[in-house]
């Protein structure tokens, strides 16, 4: 086994069979999907489809009750959220989650620290600029994160997630809530993610977004996949549109 | 210059048991007592916000290190048996009951004083068959004075390096946010425990230096549970979110409880229960957290008067 922990075939992120329940309620079931390096992966599904779940199972939030998943062939499930993201895995929030009491700076730094980086000083400082540069608060660097505006909480908190300096990124509707305008920009920023070597499983319903950006999409109904493939014939399939609008008998 | 501020002070400060009587020392000590209580309190519980009230456990196991060991060892090594006892219990709590969070770690602080507290007075009878026992010691007052004042030093040394550090940060965000802090790669646990016991420690400390000053004690004194509410109460007058915030809260309360107690002895509980709750209602940010709105509010009248 230890031989496959390198083998660059292997898909970036793997995840197998991945089960959980909360009580009577199955979240999730069999769920398994793959993302290769470099791909954006859209995960779809009408509300309370598992989505979230199955993020909170990747990213370690949630211990799985079967199933594997894999990052570069080496086993993360049921691991302690802080190992997976020092493994290079890291995440956003479907309810935006800053810091609020401290600066835009100190949120970046707070992934630069504990990361897979560890960055520290003086280094961090400037690595800290470069993030909020990028994510298109520059000048926002002392204001506390708590005084933003809910797309600036929202670019913050991308800039926190790529601080850890992931491989894969999950971005759980981060794209939700902007404008026409924020949209594309956002898009334009999510495609410069990949182009700097950073894979991509993002939840969202934004449909230009998942046409213009996935390479691929995994829907999911009532915690099981029901499609995968490329977006536009994903989003003609007839088990896609029984799920999100029901059927014609109903 | 900050440097040969602070080392003025400090000097002033050693001088004080040359100058000061009886009562004026007495009253210092039991000043510099509470500024390390509440400063190696606010240490853990500042940025993490876990309100503790185990601050008299630690306390008066500190206390009762001295008791048991104080007459057969030499001073230092008692100190060390304390610190390290303090430390031992500490992380055995920690990694016990830091899952906890919000009201029930404040209830299981509390309720982990009081089980210890029960726990030596059944040692006591049981066991020694003695229910208090006395403590000569040859330490002066002067010098414990002079040792807690050390101790104040330290803790606040250690809080300074603490907020420039790594692990500074790791608590803030985990005061902030603790789901965050797990997924941006801090391992929480080990680093509120790290934390908690460092505080517990001089807790330890502060309850062995201050043991001789007591002569007798049993374990209602020991482990008295008014000590843990002060100190709190100091922190959050202070302000425990600043490494001096506590402090600012220990000297004004620790003079007001000295007079309530002096001029009001059989109504002092219901007084110091209404000061409490006026804190709590009037400056629920503290001292500092006044100061800083006041500065607040100065800068954004100048930036007003500027345009």
């Amino acid at each position: 086994m230890a031989g496959e922990a390198g083998d660059m075939t292997a898909p970036l992120l793997k995840v197998e069979n991945l089960s959980r329940r909360f009580g009577g309620l199955v979240a999730v079931e069999s769920m398994s999907l793959e993302l290769g390096a470099g791909e954006i992966v859209g995960l779809l599904g009408p509300n309370g489809s598992g989505k979230t779940t199955v993020l909170n199972l990747i990213s370690g939030a949630l211990k799985p009750d079967a199933g594997g998943v894999f990052l570069r062939g080496r086993s993360i499930a049921g691991l302690a959220p802080h190992k997976i993201a020092r493994a290079g895995l890291a995440r956003t929030f479907q309810l935006v989650r800053v810091l609020g009491s401290m600066s835009c700076a100190e949120n970046v730094l707070a992934g630069l620290a504990f990361g897979t980086r560890r960055a520290w000083g003086a280094a961090a400082e400037r690595e800290v600029e470069g993030l909020l540069i990028r994510v298109g608060l520059a000048a926002r660097t002392v204001t506390p994160a708590a005084d933003l505006t809910y797309i600036d909480q929202k670019r913050l908190e991308l800039a926190r997630a790529l601080a850890l300096g992931p491989e894969v990124l999950l971005l759980d509707e981060w794209l939700a809530g902007l404008n026409p305008t924020e949209l594309g920009l956002a898009i334009d920023l999510v495609r410069g993610l990949r182009a700097d070597g950073v894979s991509i499983l993002m939840v969202e319903h934004v449909m230009d977004a998942i046409r213009s950006l996935c390479d691929r999409c995994v829907v999911m109904n009532a915690g099981r996949k029901i499609a995968e493939g490329p977006p536009n014939s994903v989003l003609a399939d007839k088990a896609v549109v029984e799920a999100y609008l029901g059927t014609d008998d109903a | 210059m900050k440097i040969v501020a602070a080392l003025a002070l400090l000097g002033g400060l050693a001088c004080v048991p040359v100058l000061v009587g009886g009562y004026g020392l007495s009253l210092a000590i039991n000043i510099l007592n509470y500024s390390v209580l509440a400063t190696a309190w606010a240490l853990f519980s500042g940025p993490t916000r876990y309100v503790s009230l185990a601050t008299v456990a630690f306390f008066g196991i500190g206390a009762y290190v001295v008791a048991v060991f104080g007459e057969a060892l030499a001073w230092p090594l008692v100190l060390l048996i304390a610190l390290a006892i303090g430390l031992a219990i500490a992380m055995l709590v920690g990694f016990s009951t830091l899952r906890l969070s919000g009201v029930y770690f404040v209830i299981f602080t509390f309720g982990l004083a009081e089980l210890i507290r029960q726990l030596v007075t059944w040692y006591e009878a049981n066991v020694t068959r003695t229910l208090g026992r006395y403590i000569f010691l040859d330490i002066t007052t002067a010098q414990i004075y002079w040792q807690l004042l050390a101790l104040l030093v330290l803790v606040l040394a250690i809080g300074l390096l603490l907020r420039r550090s790594r692990l500074g940060l790791a608590l803030r965000v985990i005061g902030d946010d603790e789901t965050v802090a797990r997924h941006v790669g801090i391992d929480t646990t080990m680093a509120k425990v790290a934390l908690f016991a460092l505080s517990a420690a001089f807790m330890t400390l502060a309850g062995a230096v201050m043991a001789p000053r007591w002569t007798y004690i049993d374990p209602a004194i020991a482990f008295n549970p008014v000590v843990s509410f002060q100190v709190l109460i100091m922190a959050l007058l202070g302000g425990a979110h600043r490494l001096h915030g506590p402090i600012l809260g220990v000297v004004p309360l620790a003079l007001l409880f000295e007079y309530l107690l002096a001029r009001f002895p059989n109504h002092f509980s219901i007084l110091m229960g209404l000061a409490f709750m006026l804190i709590v209602y009037a400056i629920p940010r503290g001292i500092t957290g006044l100061f800083e709105q006041g500065l607040e509010k100065l800068v954004l009248w100048r930036a007003r008067r500027a345009t």
